[in-house]
C-alpha cells in the first residue's frame, strides 16, 4: 500500500480528478472551442497577420497543448510528493 | 554535383547511420526487444515517439493536404497533436505504472477476460496493417522520383533496412535509429521553409512569416494576399473552411481519440523507466512534433501563393506553357501535374474547377502530394537541399515502419502465443517467435507497398475510427472506473467497432456514390464517425455494466494501485 492512510488515498485522486478536469477544460476551449466552434466569430479579430480563429486552429491550439503537458507534469510531480507516492 | 548523385550520398550516409545504430543497440531478451529493456531516457524516448508517429503522410502529404483545403486542414493539425494531451494526461503514467509489454495485455489483464485480450489482438494487427502498407509505398514514391530507381526496387531496399535493424535491434534498435531519424526528418523538413518563408516576408521562423507581410514592400499580409487570390481564381477564402462545423468538429475529436489509442504510439511510454518519465515523455514527443505540426500549415500557405504565381504570372493572366519551369516538366511526367490547354493561348491558367470542365477557367491539375517534395524546385533550391528532403521522406517512413511492425511481433508473440497458445515457452524462444513474426510482417508489408490495394488512403480513415472506437473507451473506463467489468468493456469494444466499420465500410466500399453530406448522419463524414462509435462504446459498455457483477476485488485493488506512481517497476511478463 502506497499512502498512508485511506483518507489519503481519496484526497489524492480527487485532486488528480480536479487538476484533470481543469486542464481538460482549457484543452477544449482552445481547441474545439476557440478553432472550430467560434472560430467564425473570433475571425474579426485580427491578430498580426492572422484572423485569431484561424490562428487558433492552425498555430495556437498547439503551443497550448504542449504547456498543458508540462503543467500537469510539474503539478502531478509535486502533488505525488506531497502524498508521499512519487518515486524515489 | 547534380541532384541525383547528391541523393544518393545523403541517403546512403543516412542508411549507414541507421545500421550502425542497429548493430550497437541489439537486443539480448524479450524485455529488450518489446520494451528496450525500460532503459530510454525521457526526452530521447520523447523524439523516438515523434519519428514514431509522425509517417510519410505527415512528411509528404500533410502540408499539400492543408495547402488545398486551407483552414478545414486544421482538422489534422489539432486532431493529431490534441491526441497527446489525452494521452499524457488519462493514459501513459496509469499504463506504464500497470508495467506489462502491450495493450492487449493490458485490456486482457485488467478486464480479466482471454475474449477482450483476443479482441484487442486482432484489432491492434489490422490498425497496424493498415497503416505500415502506406508507409512502404512512401518509401517508394521517394525512391523512385528521386534516385529513379523502379518503384519495386524502392520497396526492396527499404523493407531491407527496416527488416536488418527491427529483426536484430527490436524496441532498443528501433528506438534508438527512431532518434536518428527524427534529426535527419526534422532538419530536412525545416530547412526549405526557412529558405523559402525568408524569400516571401523576410522572417527566419515560419511560425512567424505566417502572419507576416509579404517582402514585395507592398505591406500587404501573406494570409490577406492569399485570401484574395483563392476568391479571384473562384476557391474560397483560404482562411475560412468548406466543412460544415460539426463535421470539422466530429473528425477532429476522432483523429485526437484515435491518436490516443493507438498501440504502436501507447507502447512507447512503456519503454521508459519511471511514471514521472512516461508524464515528460509525452511533453517531449508533443514539442518534437509540434515544431512540424506548426511548421507545416506556414509551408502550406507559402507554396500556394508561390505555385500560384508561378503557373498564373504575376498579373494572373497565365505564363506560357513553352517557357515553363523545369519542375512543371519532370513532375508531369510521373503524372501529379496536367496540363490542358483548353483555350489554347499556350499558356498555363490555375484556378477553381476541374480541368476537363469547358465553363472553368482551369487549366491545370496540380496533385496534392507533390507539395513538400516540389517546394524546393519551384523555389529554386540548392540541390543538396532537394537531397535532403527525400532523405527526411525517407526517415519519415521507415521509423513508422519499425514501430509498426514491432507492435505487429509482439502481438504476435506475446499476446497470441505466449498468453495464449503456449503458455510455458521460454523467453529465447518467445524471443524467436518475435523476430520471425517481424520477418513474416515486413514481407507482407512489402508485398502492400509494392501492390498496393486502392483503398490504402479509404483504410486510414479505418484504422482512426477503430482505435478512437475500440482500444481508448477501454482504457480510460480501465483507469477511472474500478469496477467495471469484462462484459462491459467486451460488449462496448465490439459494440463501438461494429458500429464505426459498418458506417465506414458502407460509405467508402458499399454505396460510395452515397457519400455525400446529405446521406450523413447528422452531417458527421465516415472520417468523423470514430466519434460516435466512442460514445456509442461508452454507454453500452455502461448498460451492461449496470445489468452484471461489478468487477472482482482484486481488479479493484489493481485499478487503485495503477493510479499513483509509487512502487512502478520494470515492465515485465508477469
Amino acid at each position: 500500500m502506497g499512502f498512508r492512510n485511506d483518507d489519503d488515498k481519496k484526497a489524492y485522486w480527487k485532486e488528480n480528478l480536479s487538476l484533470l478536469t481543469k486542464l481538460l477544460i482549457v484543452w477544449f476551449v482552445v481547441s474545439f472551442g476557440a478553432g472550430i466552434l467560434f472560430a467564425d466569430a473570433l475571425n474579426a479579430i485580427q491578430f498580426f497577420g492572422f484572423k485569431l480563429g484561424f490562428w487558433f486552429a492552425q498555430q495556437g491550439a498547439i503551443y497550448v497543448f504542449v504547456a498543458l503537458i508540462f503543467v500537469y507534469m510539474a503539478k502531478m510531480n509535486a502533488l505525488d510528493k506531497k502524498y508521499g507516492v512519487d518515486e524515489e | 554535383m547534380d541532384v541525383q548523385l547528391l541523393t544518393f550520398i545523403i541517403v546512403g550516409a543516412s542508411f549507414a547511420l541507421y545500421i550502425g545504430i542497429a548493430i550497437w543497440a541489439r537486443a539480448g531478451s524479450t524485455n529488450e526487444f518489446y520494451v528496450a529493456g525500460g532503459g530510454v531516457p525521457p526526452v530521447l524516448n520523447g523524439m523516438a515517439t515523434a519519428a514514431d508517429w509522425m509517417s510519410a503522410a505527415s512528411f509528404i502529404s500533410m502540408a499539400g493536404l492543408i495547402s488545398f483545403m486551407g483552414y478545414d486542414g486544421a482538422v489534422y493539425l489539432m486532431g493529431w497533436t490534441g491526441g497527446y494531451v489525452l494521452l499524457a494526461l488519462c493514459l501513459a503514467p496509469y499504463l506504464r505504472k500497470f508495467g506489462k509489454f502491450t495493450v492487449p495485455d493490458f485490456i486482457g489483464d485488467r478486464y480479466y477476460s482471454q475474449t477482450a485480450r483476443t479482441v484487442a489482438v486482432f484489432c491492434a494487427i489490422f490498425v497496424c496493417f493498415t497503416y505500415v502498407a502506406g508507409q512502404m509505398r512512401g518509401v517508394g514514391v521517394v525512391f523512385s522520383r528521386f534516385l529513379e530507381v523502379d518503384i519495386v526496387a524502392g520497396v526492396i531496399i527499404g523493407m531491407a533496412i527496416v527488416f536488418f535493424y527491427t529483426v536484430l535491434g527490436g524496441m532498443k534498435g528501433i528506438t534508438y535509429t527512431q532518434v536518428a531519424q527524427y534529426c535527419v526528418l526534422i532538419f530536412a523538413y525545416l530547412v526549405p521553409v526557412i529558405f523559402i518563408s525568408m524569400m516571401v516576408t523576410g522572417h527566419i521562423l515560419p511560425q512567424t512569416a505566417f502572419g507576416a507581410t509579404l517582402a514585395d514592400g507592398s505591406g500587404m499580409y501573406m494570409l490577406e494576399k492569399l485570401d484574395n487570390l483563392s476568391v479571384e481564381l473562384g476557391f474560397n477564402e483560404y482562411t475560412s473552411g468548406t466543412k460544415s462545423t460539426i463535421d470539422v468538429f466530429f473528425i477532429t475529436f476522432a483523429l485526437m481519440v484515435g491518436t490516443a489509442g493507438l498501440p504502436h504510439v501507447i507502447v512507447r511510454f512503456f519503454t521508459v523507466p519511471k511514471v514521472r518519465d512516461a508524464r515528460k515523455s509525452a511533453g517531449w514527443a508533443l514539442v518534437f512534433i509540434a515544431i512540424l505540426y506548426t511548421t507545416a500549415p506556414a509551408l502550406a500557405s507559402f507554396g500556394r501563393v508561390n505555385m500560384i504565381e508561378t503557373i498564373n504570372g504575376p498579373d494572373l493572366q497565365g505564363t506560357p506553357y513553352a517557357s515553363a519551369p523545369t519542375w512543371i516538366k519532370n513532375w508531369e511526367k510521373t503524372g501529379l501535374i496536367e496540363f490542358n490547354d483548353k483555350n489554347n493561348d499556350g499558356k498555363m491558367f490555375y484556378a477553381a474547377g476541374s480541368i476537363d470542365d469547358p465553363n472553368s477557367p482551369n487549366e491545370m491539375k496540380v496533385d496534392r502530394d507533390i507539395m513538400v517534395l516540389a517546394n524546393p524546385e519551384i523555389a529554386n533550391l540548392p540541390a543538396w537541399v532537394i537531397a535532403l528532403v527525400a532523405a527526411g521522406g525517407v526517415a519519415a517512413a521507415l521509423s513508422t515502419s519499425a514501430g509498426l511492425l514491432l507492435v505487429i511481433s509482439t502481438s504476435v508473440s506475446h499476446d497470441l502465443l505466449k498468453r495464449n497458445f503456449m503458455p510455458n515457452i521460454t523467453d529465447k524462444a518467445e524471443l524467436f517467435y518475435a523476430r520471425l513474426a517481424a520477418a513474416v510482417a515486413i514481407i507482407i508489408a512489402g508485398y502492400f507497398g509494392i501492390n498496393p490495394p486502392g483503398f490504402v488512403a479509404q483504410v486510414v480513415a479505418f484504422a482512426f475510427g477503430l482505435a478512437a472506437s475500440s482500444f481508448f473507451p477501454a482504457i480510460i473506463m480501465g483507469i477511472f472506473s474500478t469496477r467495471m467489468n469484462d462484459k462491459g468493456a467486451i460488449a462496448g469494444m465490439v459494440s463501438g467497432i461494429a458500429f464505426t466499420a459498418a458506417y465506414i465500410i458502407y460509405f467508402k466500399f458499399v454505396n460510395p456514390a452515397a457519400n455525400t453530406p446529405e446521406n450523413w448522419w447528422f452531417g458527421i463524414s465516415p472520417e468523423g464517425i470514430g466519434t460516435l462509435g466512442m460514445m456509442v462504446n461508452f454507454l453500452v459498455a455502461f448498460l451492461v455494466f449496470k445489468a452484471t457483477d461489478e468487477a472482482p476485488q482484486d481488479i479493484q485493488d489493481l485499478v487503485e494501485s495503477i493510479r499513483y506512481p509509487k512502487g512502478s517497476g520494470e515492465a515485465s511478463a508477469h
